[in-house]
């Protein structure tokens, strides 16, 4: 069958172009990969290379034509054992093969209906209830986050041979803040791996491992750090799964300190919540005290998806009872009520939960009862938890460290405007760190964090109390 | 320490006489019936994207792999069932060389639900668990210490299995490379760099951007051996990645191909490839050609008749044709697919 050359696009912008010239005449013999014709738009000019092979029966658009349309027949080239001056003399009437004129009307048309999310918030929304987190009868032994986090860690290992960890300084040093404290005595340099200082290329080498199906645990020394990792946090490895069509997952956990420690200034005390939270294909957890750290660390670890897990140095010498139970794993996504109350609702997270929870108690002596939840998941985030605490509070103050735009803050209050708008009774009014670089000064850096008083007068200002 | 850069055999006039003298080792019949399959099944496939790009099928950016065949068929011919293969976006010769189906390659061009990707990844993401192909990744360079970590997971398995990170010459300037290197040599992990050098970083020629140009020479301070290959001669490179994926296997860390190829078509499909003169490609096709130097071995050497090799080229266009087709007419991926596939 004879074969239709038509005009081709230079970008799936361009609709029309100019033919140059034509490189071959009719009658040529067209091999493929000759290059027959030039085309030309006012940004860029292209060579038209044949495809097919033939002899070139018939021009249809002569050399010098302006605004030729893209997908338009410009010339037949007759087939192998065809007669050219028979297929030139019919001007290709005959279409064939996937160069066919109908084909390309045939191409994707924009699907016009729109594609709704899928309806999470249909129902009217519970309140998640973590009371029956912790087993009965399981004995609870008092530690600091530090030491859950590395039981976690040690625990995954000895139950997966596949989980190991690595980072800067986690093996012969033992932690830069010693959470990986024993765990090279234990697991030996094979699965305990110091890197150098070199962030971007061992976050890509866990990820490359983990995308062979290897479970890696990536110790960044402070989150900080990983700004220089982040397009494998992104890039690689919470794209993936949805890239391949859902055929290759990536079970990593990247974790680290995040957010400001003490004194350290700009750099080193950033928080990335946000910035994290904001990518589909990734889970984010912040726990704010060792016992969630090490059940969400464990669910994390065994999770098939990447997880960022958000720590926080001032929070790792904090001690709470912790289950002893190799079985305590957290379900990720869950909000928990930290504080039961009835007169506003605060939502915190991470080291954001101390303010909070301070701020409470104060709160209480004055008989203002709040409830605070614990966001401990940001992605997915509990949204359901915080619009049943609100439709029964009526108010709502956010607390977090990091920047006040685009915060973790603004998208509980934009969740809030959609989702519980009818029961709020005054404003969402978030209580964050200021809009400014770390400060290293002392009273500057004091400045720039929030303070418990700060969300004592933001609940004031909610409850007009 | 053998890591002095070797230098192969280069050019490939007369490939046939030489290959009895100083050239690589010669290919049996055999093996050049297929590397002529294999880099004919690329070539054409390219060449249909290129027509299906320009006919508005296929949306996007599309980098074609054309004139650059002989690497990937030459590194394929030398490695096992196991061993993990990743590179950058100009990625679908190495997906057919990897054995992935040319229509579910196509499609996924085309952005259909049959694409391998279910049409969610396109021309520069599809990946095989199966094939142990990894991507199919569009940032320059994040291949190279993903590939690592392949390699990673083949000395942390215990197996010896290696890992063939392929990056061109623009990606080899990329910070990561060399963090990759270093750990690379430092842990030995089994990982075959394929620098592919088709001599221009999109537009940019590696004279412009690279200070050391001889890119077998980019591991020198890690330690790791490196080779400059003619990489438009497939048994060069067949022989080349014998001793480097020997050398991988072998436990010794890891080792640098500089492929010296060239890409006859633009960067993607919307360059004009202003920056090179069109008699420097024309020279390159007619004298060079990977395709064009195995005919001519199985016309001359092997005395294949016309016949035997017009049914290759035959079969190889009905593959192509069937793909085309099969990526023209499957539909869409269905809408429901936007909420599927982000988490596991």
């Amino acid at each position: 069958m004879p074969i239709d050359v038509l005009m081709p696009a230079l970008s799936p912008t361009m609709e029309k172009g100019n033919l140059a010239k034509w490189l071959k005449g009719e009658g040529d013999r067209i091999k493929p990969g000759d290059v027959i014709a030039e085309i030309e738009t006012d940004k860029a000019t292209m060579e038209v290379e044949a495809v097919d092979e033939g002899v070139l029966a018939k021009i249809l658009v002569p050399a010098g034509t302006a605004d030729v349309a893209v997908n338009q027949k410009i010339a037949v080239i007759a087939a192998e054992g065809e007669d050219a001056s028979a297929v030139g003399a019919a001007g290709g009437a005959a279409l064939s093969g996937a160069a066919d004129a109908s084909a390309v009307a045939a191409a994707p048309k924009a699907e016009a209906a729109p594609v709704a999310a899928p309806a999470v918030h249909a129902a009217p929304a519970a309140a998640y209830d973590a009371s029956g987190e912790i087993p009965a009868g399981v004995e609870m032994v008092t530690m600091t986050m530090r030491e859950a986090l590395r039981d976690a860690m040690a625990e995954e290992m000895r139950r997966d041979g596949d989980v190991f960890v690595m980072g800067e300084e986690v093996a012969e040093y033992q932690g830069a803040y010693k959470v990986t404290q024993g765990l090279l005595q234990e697991f030996g340099p094979k699965r305990v791996i110091d890197t150098p200082i070199t962030e971007h290329g061992f976050a890509g080498i866990g990820v490359g491992a983990a995308l062979s199906g290897l479970k890696p645990v990536v110790e960044f020394m402070t989150f900080n750090f990983a700004m220089q990792a982040i397009d494998h946090i992104i890039n690689s490895a919470a794209k993936t799964l949805y890239m391949s069509g859902g055929q290759m997952g990536c079970p990593i956990v990247f974790r680290g300190p995040n957010g400001a420690a003490a004194r350290v200034a700009a750099q080193h005390s950033q928080d990335y919540a946000a910035w994290y939270s904001q990518i589909p294909g990734l889970l984010v957890i912040a726990p704010s005290n060792a016992a969630d750290a090490k059940g969400l660390l464990k669910a994390a670890i065994r999770n098939p998806n990447p997880v960022v897990f958000l720590e926080n140095e001032i929070l790792y010498g904090q001690s709470v009872p912790v289950p002893k139970s190799e079985d305590f794993v957290l379900p990720i996504g869950k909000a928990r009520i930290a504080r039961p109350g009835t007169d506003v609702t605060i939502v915190s997270f991470s080291i954001g939960m101390t303010y909070a929870l301070k701020a409470a108690e104060e709160l209480a002596k004055d008989g203002i009862d709040a409830e605070v939840i614990d966001l401990r998941t940001i992605r997915p985030m509990d949204v359901d938890s915080i619009v049943a605490s609100v439709r029964k509070t009526g108010r709502l103050v956010t607390v977090e460290e990091g920047w006040p735009q685009s915060g973790i803050g603004s998208e509980i209050a934009a969740q809030m405007m959609e989702k519980a708008f009818d029961w709020l009774d005054a404003p969402v009014v978030r209580v964050t760190g200021k809009d400014v670089p770390m400060p290293y000064a002392a009273n500057l850096e004091k400045l720039a964090l929030p303070s418990v008083a700060e969300v004592v007068q933001a609940v004031r200002s909610v409850t007009y109390r | 320490m053998a890591f002095a850069a070797r230098k192969s055999a280069s050019a490939s006039k007369a490939a046939a006489a030489k290959s009895k003298s100083n050239g690589p080792a010669a290919f049996s019949r055999d093996e050049d019936l297929s590397a002529y399959r294999e880099m004919l099944l690329i070539r054409r496939f390219e060449e249909k994207a290129g027509q299906m790009y320009g006919m508005g099928l296929i949306g996007g950016f599309c980098h074609l792999y054309i004139g650059q065949e002989a690497v990937v068929v030459g590194m394929q011919m030398a490695s096992k069932d196991g061993d993990a293969v990743i590179t950058g976006y100009r990625d679908h010769g190495h997906m057919l060389a990897c054995g992935m189906d040319p229509k579910g390659v196509m499609a996924e061009l085309t952005g259909r639900r049959g694409g391998l990707s279910k049409g969610k990844g396109g021309s520069m993401h599809m990946f095989s668990v199966e094939k142990h192909f990894y991507g199919g990744h569009g940032i320059v360079g994040a291949q190279v210490a993903l590939g690592t970590g392949l390699a990673f997971a083949h000395h942390y398995r215990g197996n010896d299995n290696v890992s063939l990170t392929y990056f061109g010459d623009g990606a080899a300037n990329q910070g990561q490379v060399y963090e990759s290197f270093n750990m690379a040599e430092l842990w030995k992990l089994p990982v075959v760099y394929i620098i592919e050098n088709n001599r221009y970083a999109m537009g940019t020629a590696v004279n412009r951007a690279s200070a050391q140009t001889d890119f077998s020479k980019r591991g020198l301070s890690f330690n790791i051996p490196g080779e400059q290959v003619d990489g438009m001669d497939v048994r060069a490179v067949k022989a080349a990645a014998e001793r480097a994926i020997a050398w991988c296997r072998a436990g010794k860390g890891p080792y640098i191909l500089e492929m010296q190829t060239y890409r006859y078509r633009g960067h993607s499909m919307s360059d004009p490839a202003k920056y090179r003169s069109k008699d420097e490609v024309q020279k390159m096709r007619e004298e060079k050609d990977p395709i064009e130097q195995v005919r001519r071995r199985l016309t001359e050497e092997w005395k294949a008749s016309e016949d035997e090799l017009k049914a290759i080229d035959a079969k190889v266009r009905d593959i192509v044709n069937e793909s085309a087709e099969f990526a023209t007419n499957d539909p869409e991926p269905d809408p429901s697919e936007l909420w599927t596939d982000i988490l596991r």
